[in-house]
Parts: structure tokens; sequence; C-alpha cells
């Protein structure tokens, strides 16, 4: 009696349970079945994001998804294309460059917005204005437009100490609805690919002001004038949506793709599963402990990313990194090779530069930058570290040095600390590393405060030019924060924003020399490797779009086989 | 009982105050910079948006101008999205988190309270032990590495249910599972040992002398009292699991609010730390003030403050 009622009750849990799991197997394999049969016949992908998207107003946006998405969506004078090349966007044809070449006059084309009204000059302009208006504090308008955009760096300077500033004064003009006037501050060889970036892309004033608050929050929030336009997605913290080909672009003979449908993924694992069923066609970016599952393997996108990773060595508070022996020590002194085979292994490679390689051409000879200093600038010397090493001791009258490391947090972040204290305490007698690994919200603060003694940071370029690189090491440059000054390196820099601007040939030379003092004479930072991206992409997807600066993908050209 | 509940919803806003207040302190002392692109941003800028968040107030200010708007109902506007409401952020991450919560909780304790029962009544056969080796998995084997490992099996290889995503009830499956197993190992023990403390009681051999049934003497009269130190455990539980969790979330790609909390603290995100910190305060004063109310309806015995008048 007690033991049938037991049994029955586990039986029936028993079958409850197969029950269930037999149907959810049932419902799922017919599902991706009949997915996998739509997709071969309709021109729609699926696509894996690492965050939500933070914000579509093109003026406030400072992350590269909102930049991706906008990209997409929006349109501004120029876009990136497959190869990297800058295309025409919103203008018509080459702009007019006056002959000191800091005025550009753009045509503009009969392109519309999504609520049928045409995009005029004056919606550059009003964009712009908004961008720098300090009530708005824009993260990335100032940061693209001071320096650049004639009186740009007067707004933010006089907002900063509570003057008067007039949004007026900044160089964009509308000279009528198709005809936009761009005055700089000085002449900027790069500046068609500048205006691909979403900080430069139009706005409609009309819908703008209408929503408000509200502008930029969900879908219906945004006016699009794009490839595509965004659907179903109801603001930052959905992490679905869907690009839907928007039939009134300008272009729009050209674009193939009808829907595009985006998930948040954060887990690079859980990405590859997802990959694996055909949930999605496409992965985001990697993180290097799954790629060696699939080195070999066909769907695996590799590309070098023109990003590096540096050791900064800040000059201001410990006297032994003011020393350029110890510095050269300490740079000579880390096995790149090994770190990027060994702990890196995602396809990253040895950097004995800081300026990227594969990332930027002459114009004039086509020939990669890097092929003036190659990469040999104070490569891994153990012998050389050494020598120099003892010689800065010497010079110190000490035979310790006590430095402090910053890094990040996370996983991969100590990894390399572990990987570069041990380097450094192996092969320099008498050095004392210690690791510090923090958020990446506070490195940042330690760095704006420059505290402390090496800091692995990276960066990433926003336009193509060489000089996104060169101006970092300013003297009090605003992202120099390491007391780095050299004079022969600024007046190198200087003259190839200014004299050199209009010889390209000459100006590559200048920043090239200027690099080659940077590291080898100086040893200012110790560069150690350009990181490359990896990620899934299915065999059936053509003409998947990546970009080395800004938005990371485009989707105009993909289609699907 | 008016007047009991009218004093615990006093003490209730108290705690809460004083929980936000300590919290918005300890977040000013956190060191970090809210804005992500600081690195890039030139010293003029940077006063600029300073100035516009009003960071550069004293801190008693700013405290003063956040109690304010905390009347008013006002959380302020997220620092990472643009212009985004910290109460939209909650409402439209709390929903999953919640839903996921409350499924875990509820078939996590359903199968742990079984178990338990079952382990019990057979103590040292076959059936406890192998209930003991599920609750100590259940307990020990972290839920990332779980919800990985079912993700794999049962998502990739059996194909069974989606790997990921949150779009309808199928896709809730592996997390729930993923999720329920530490409150179902939880359950299990407690209820284990409970239940055969319970079991050598007197008025249990009074029941089996007049002839109950197993499933009577099991359920009605054992169970009942051996659910009060679960229903003890299980209150803020079902708080955590409910807020959402981290590792899962982030594994099957559910857009929950764990993860904003967990990532407004690493990024300085001020006011969605001071919104989630208040709302997961909330929630758990208010579990613990119905774990109490439960005390009575599970055993009369235990009768709160001034319930006998």
């Amino acid at each position: 009696m007690k033991k049938s009622k037991y049994f029955l009750l586990l039986s029936l849990m028993l079958v409850i349970s197969s029950f269930l799991a037999a149907c959810g197997g049932g419902d799922d394999a017919g599902k991706d079945k009949e997915g996998a049969d739509k997709t071969a016949a309709v021109q729609e992908l699926k696509m894996l994001e690492s965050t939500a998207i933070p914000s579509m107003d093109s003026v406030m946006a400072q992350d590269t998804v909102s930049f991706t998405t906008l990209n997409n969506v929006n349109e501004g004078l120029y876009r990136l294309d497959p190869n990297q090349e800058v295309v025409e966007g919103v203008a018509d044809g080459e702009p007019t460059i006056s002959e000191d070449g800091t005025v550009y006059t753009f045509k503009l084309k009969d392109a519309k917005w999504s609520n049928g009204e045409p995009v005029t000059a004056n919606d550059f302009v009003y964009a712009w204005q908004r961008a720098i208006d300090p009530e708005n504090a824009s993260p990335y308008g100032p940061y693209m437009m001071d320096g650049k955009i004639k009186g740009a760096a007067e707004i933010t300077a006089a907002a900063a100490e509570k003057k008067e500033y007039d949004l007026n004064t900044l160089g964009v003009k509308a000279v009528d609805d198709k005809t936009l006037e761009v005055t700089l501050e000085r002449p900027i060889p790069y500046f068609k690919s500048l205006m691909a970036f979403p900080t430069f892309y139009p706005q409609n004033q009309k819908f703008v002001e209408e929503q408000g608050e509200n502008f930029g929050l969900k879908a219906e929030n945004v006016l699009y004038n794009g490839p595509f336009v965004l659907t179903e997605w109801d603001g930052s913290t959905d992490e679905e949506w869907v690009y839907a080909k928007n039939t009134e672009y300008w272009d729009a003979d050209t674009v193939k793709l009808e829907k595009l449908t985006w998930n948040v993924l954060k887990e690079s694992q859980a990405a590859a599963n997802a990959f694996e069923t055909g949930e999605v066609d496409i992965t985001g970016k990697l993180s290097s402990d799954v790629v060696p599952q699939y080195t070999g393997d066909e769907r695996l996108l590799n590309w070098l990313e023109p990003t590096i990773f540096w050791l900064k060595m800040n000059q201001k508070n410990n006297p032994a990194l003011k020393n350029v022996n110890i510095r050269k020590a300490i740079a000579q002194a880390i096995n790149k090779q090994d770190f990027v085979d060994g702990v890196l292994a995602n396809g990253s490679i040895v950097a004995n530069y800081a300026v990227p390689n594969e990332f930027v051409k002459n114009e004039e000879t086509g020939e990669d930058f890097r092929a003036i200093n190659g990469n040999e600038l104070l490569p891994y010397n153990v012998d050389e570290a050494k020598k120099a090493w003892e010689a800065g001791l010497a010079e110190l009258g000490t035979d310790t040095v006590e430095v402090r490391y910053l890094g990040d947090d996370t996983e991969s972040a100590k990894k390399a600390a572990e990987y570069v204290k041990n380097q450094l305490e192996t092969n320099l007698p008498g050095i004392k590393v210690t690791v510090e690994s923090v958020p990446f919200s506070v490195r940042l603060d330690r760095e704006n405060a420059q505290d402390y003694d090496l800091q692995m940071a990276g960066w990433g370029p926003d336009y193509l030019d060489p000089m996104t690189f060169s101006d970092l090491w300013l003297t009090g440059g605003g992202n120099n924060k390491m007391d780095y000054s050299n004079e022969k390196y600024d007046q190198l820099v200087k003259e190839a924003q200014t004299t050199l601007a209009q010889s390209p040939v000459e100006r590559y030379e200048a920043l090239a020399e200027a690099e080659r003092i940077l590291i080898e004479e100086d040893a200012a930072i110790a560069p150690l490797y350009q990181r490359s991206s990896n990620l899934l992409v299915s065999e059936k997807v053509e003409n998947f779009t990546y970009h080395l600066v800004g938005p990371e993908y485009s989707f105009k050209w993909t289609s699907v086989k | 009982m008016a007047k009991y509940l009218t004093q615990r919803f006093v003490y209730m806003v108290i705690t809460l105050f004083l929980i936000a207040s300590l919290t918005f302190f300890l977040m000013k002392i956190i060191p970090g910079t809210p804005f992500s692109n600081a690195s890039k941003l030139s010293e003029a800028q940077l006063s600029i948006m300073i100035d516009k968040y009003g960071l550069d107030e004293p801190v008693p200010v700013q405290y003063a101008n956040y109690l304010l708007n905390l009347l008013k109902g006002d959380l302020g506007v997220s620092f990472q999205f643009n212009n985004v409401g910290v109460t939209d952020i909650i409402v439209n991450s709390m929903g999953p988190s919640a839903t996921l919560g409350a499924l875990a909780i509820l078939f996590g304790t359903f199968f742990g309270i079984i178990l338990g029962v079952i382990s019990a009544l057979k103590q040292n056969t076959w059936v406890d032990y192998s209930s003991t080796f599920i609750a100590v998995l259940g307990k020990s084997i972290p839920s990332f590495v779980f919800a990985g490992l079912l993700q794999y099996y049962v998502g990739v290889k059996l194909g069974w249910f989606p790997v990921a995503f949150w779009r309808g009830p199928e896709y809730m499956v592996l997390p729930t599972i993923a999720l329920a197993m530490f409150p179902l190992a939880t359950a299990s023990r407690f209820v284990r040992t409970e239940m055969i403390e319970v079991m050598e009681s007197d008025y249990i051999t009074l029941a089996k002398a007049k002839g109950a049934s197993w499933f009577e003497i099991a359920f009605k009269h054992a169970l009942r009292n051996a659910l009060i130190p679960v229903v003890t455990v299980l209150g803020p539980l079902v708080v955590s699991l409910m807020t959402g969790s981290l590792v899962i979330e982030k594994i099957f790609g559910i857009p929950g609010i764990g993860e904003q909390f967990v990532k407004s603290i690493t990024i300085n995100d001020y006011p969605v730390i001071m919104g989630t910190t208040l709302l997961f305060a909330a929630l758990f004063v208010v579990v613990i003030l119905i774990v109490d109310l439960l005390y009575g309806v599970i055993d009369p015995r235990i009768r709160l403050a001034g319930g006998k008048k």
C-alpha cells in the first residue's frame, strides 16, 4: 500500500518529465529545420553583439555598438566600404576644397529621412552644433571636433570657464539646402574619412525637437536615412533588435539583405554554442579562450585590428622611470612572441611600434605606413635589456627599483600582468613589480590622475590616419598622461599637422621619424602586441564587412548565398 | 494584526532610508570615473561633463538632492545609456529576472522537498545516498559550470532546448534548471534533516499507531513542521534569485537585472547603483515580512507579536 503510492508518485513524475522533454525536443527540431529552409531562400541573417545599444542619438553615442547600429541605419556625408575605402554617403561626389585645404564644400544627394523629409545641409549644421553644445555635454562631440573644425575648441574652452559662447561660430554652414560648407582649423588630409564617423551624421531638427527627451530612446523615436531601418528595438535594455531594409534609401538597389536580427550574448562559449546550433549566423567577437577550438576552421574569420596594447611608463612619480636606460631595459625585457603565442593565442601579433600594421596606406604610394619603420623598433633583447638596466641603475646609484603595475581586473588582463611581472623580475635583477588589478573605470581615473608607474593600456583609432596615434604623445597632450615630452617629437608631429599636411610622402616620413624617436630613442612606451579579432561567420554569408575605425560592421553589401 | 503591520511598515521605511544613505556615501567612496571614455576627454570637456551631471557639488548637497528626487519618485538618469531613466531600466530588466527566479524557486523547492522527504523516509538506503549526492553536486558545482554543461549537452548535442535568448517558454527551460540546482539542494538538505527529527517525535508515533497512511504521515503531519527552517532560508534566497544572476544571464543571453547591478558598480553608474540597491533592499524587507507572516500559517504555535490579543 505505502509502496504503491510512492511508486505512483515517482512514475507520474517520470511520465510528466519525459513528456515535457519530448515535447520541447520535437518543437525545437521542427523549428530549426523550418528556419534553415527559410534563410536559404530569403535574405535574412542573425548576429550576436556583446551589449545592448546604449544610444541611438548620433550626437551622444560613444561606444562601438551604438556606432555600428548608427552606421547601418543612418548615414553621414561618406561611409567606409568593404575595402576600408571612403565612399559616397549623403554627399554627392567629391567635395570642393579651398586652395589652403581648410574650406570644404559638399554637395548633397536627394536623400530622404524615413519620415519622407529630404536630408538637407541644415540637418548637418544642426547635428554638429548639438554635438559641440556644452549643454549636451556630448563626450565625442568635442573629442572629434576640437582642433579640427573651426571654432570648436573655443566653444568648449569658453563653457569650461563658464563664459559665453555662440554655437554659430562653429565652422559649419548651410549655403543652401543642398550645399554644406565646412571650415577647418587647419588642413586635415584624412577629413573625408572623418566624415564617415557617426558624430558627424545629420539630424532632422524638427524631429529631434518634437521628440525632446524621448529622442533616440526606442526604434520609433529615431529617424533613419541609411541602408536599413531599426525595428523592434525597445530601448537600451532590449537585448534583441532588428534591421529591416530601408526601401527609401538612395542606394537601395545595392542593399540585398532584407532583415538582420541581433541578440546580445556576452559569453563567448555560449556564442559559439548558439552558432553551432544555427541559432545565429555570425557571432560577435570571441574571447581568446574559445578561438583555439576553431583553429583551421573555415568559418573562423580573423583580422588584425588597429589596436595596440602597450605599457605606458609614467615619468611623473617614479624617478627610475625618468631614466631612459631603465625604460629601455623594461621595454626590451619582455618576450612578446611567447606572450602572443602562449598567453593570447588568438592571432594577435608582436608590436614593436606605436602605429599599427595594416591600418593606413600612403595615398600617393599605396604603401602601408609600417613599411617605413618596419617592426623592429626596440624589440625583445635580453642582453641589451640587461646592459641598459645596469647602466640605468648605475646612473641612479641604486641596485633595486620598485614599480607599480596598473592593469584591468579581467581574467586576460590578470594573466598579462603576471606574465609581464615574471618577465621583468626574471630578466632585470633588482626590479620588484607590484601588480594592481582594478576595474576599467578605476584604471581610467588613475590614468587621469597619473597615479601609476607602469600601465597596461590599449588604444584604438577613431579615424584612418596615423595622427590618431601620433598626437597621443605630444607634450601636455590630452592623452599623454605620463609626462613624456620631447621637443623633436612635438616638432615632427606639429609639422605633419601643419606644413606637411598636403604632402603625403613627407608627412608619413615625419610621423615615422617621430615614432622612431618615441620608441627607439626615448622608450617612452613599451608596445607589446597588436590585437586581432576573431568571429565565426556561417558559410552562407557573403560580403561580411568589418571596419578598422568607428563602427565595427556594415551590412549594406552583405547578402545570403 | 493591523497594529503589527503598521509597526513593521515604519521599520521598513527606516531601514530603507538607512540603506539608501549608507549606499550613497559608500558609492561616493568607490574610486573610478563614471565616464567610459575618460581617457579621450580633455580637461575642459571633463569639467563640462562633471558640471552637467552635478558631480562637482559637495557630497552632502548631492545627497540632499538625491533624497529630494527620491521622494518625488525620481531615480535619475543612467550614465551608461544616454537619457534612459533608471526606473525604465529596472522595470524592463526586472521582468525576465523575476520570471526566471520564480521558476527556479518553484521548480527547485518542489523537487527539493520531495527529494528531502524521500531521503528522510528511506534514510541510509541507496535512495538517500543518491539524493545526498545530488544535493552535494547542486551546492558545490557553481551555477556557471552547470549552465555551461547544460547548454552544451542538452542544447547543442541533444538539441532539446534552445541554447540561449529569451523569447518564450522553451527558452526558459535550461536557465531554470541551472538556477534551480541551488535551491533544490538547499531545500532537500534542510527538509531531510528536519524530517528525520520530526519523524521521531511522539505525535508521529501516535499517528502511526492510529494507522494513518504513509502519505498522510509524511505530507500532512511531518512535512508541515519540517518546513519552518526551509521557509527561513528560502526567503532571502527568493530575493537573490529573483534579482537576477549575472552568470546565468550572461551565458543564456537573458536581458535581466543581475548584470545591470554588477555592471553599474564596476563602471560607476551612480544612479543605477542606487536604483538597483534600493530595489533589492525593498524586496528583502518585504520578503522578510512575508516569511514572518508565513511562520504563523505553517505553524500556528508561532504567533506574531500582538497576535494573541
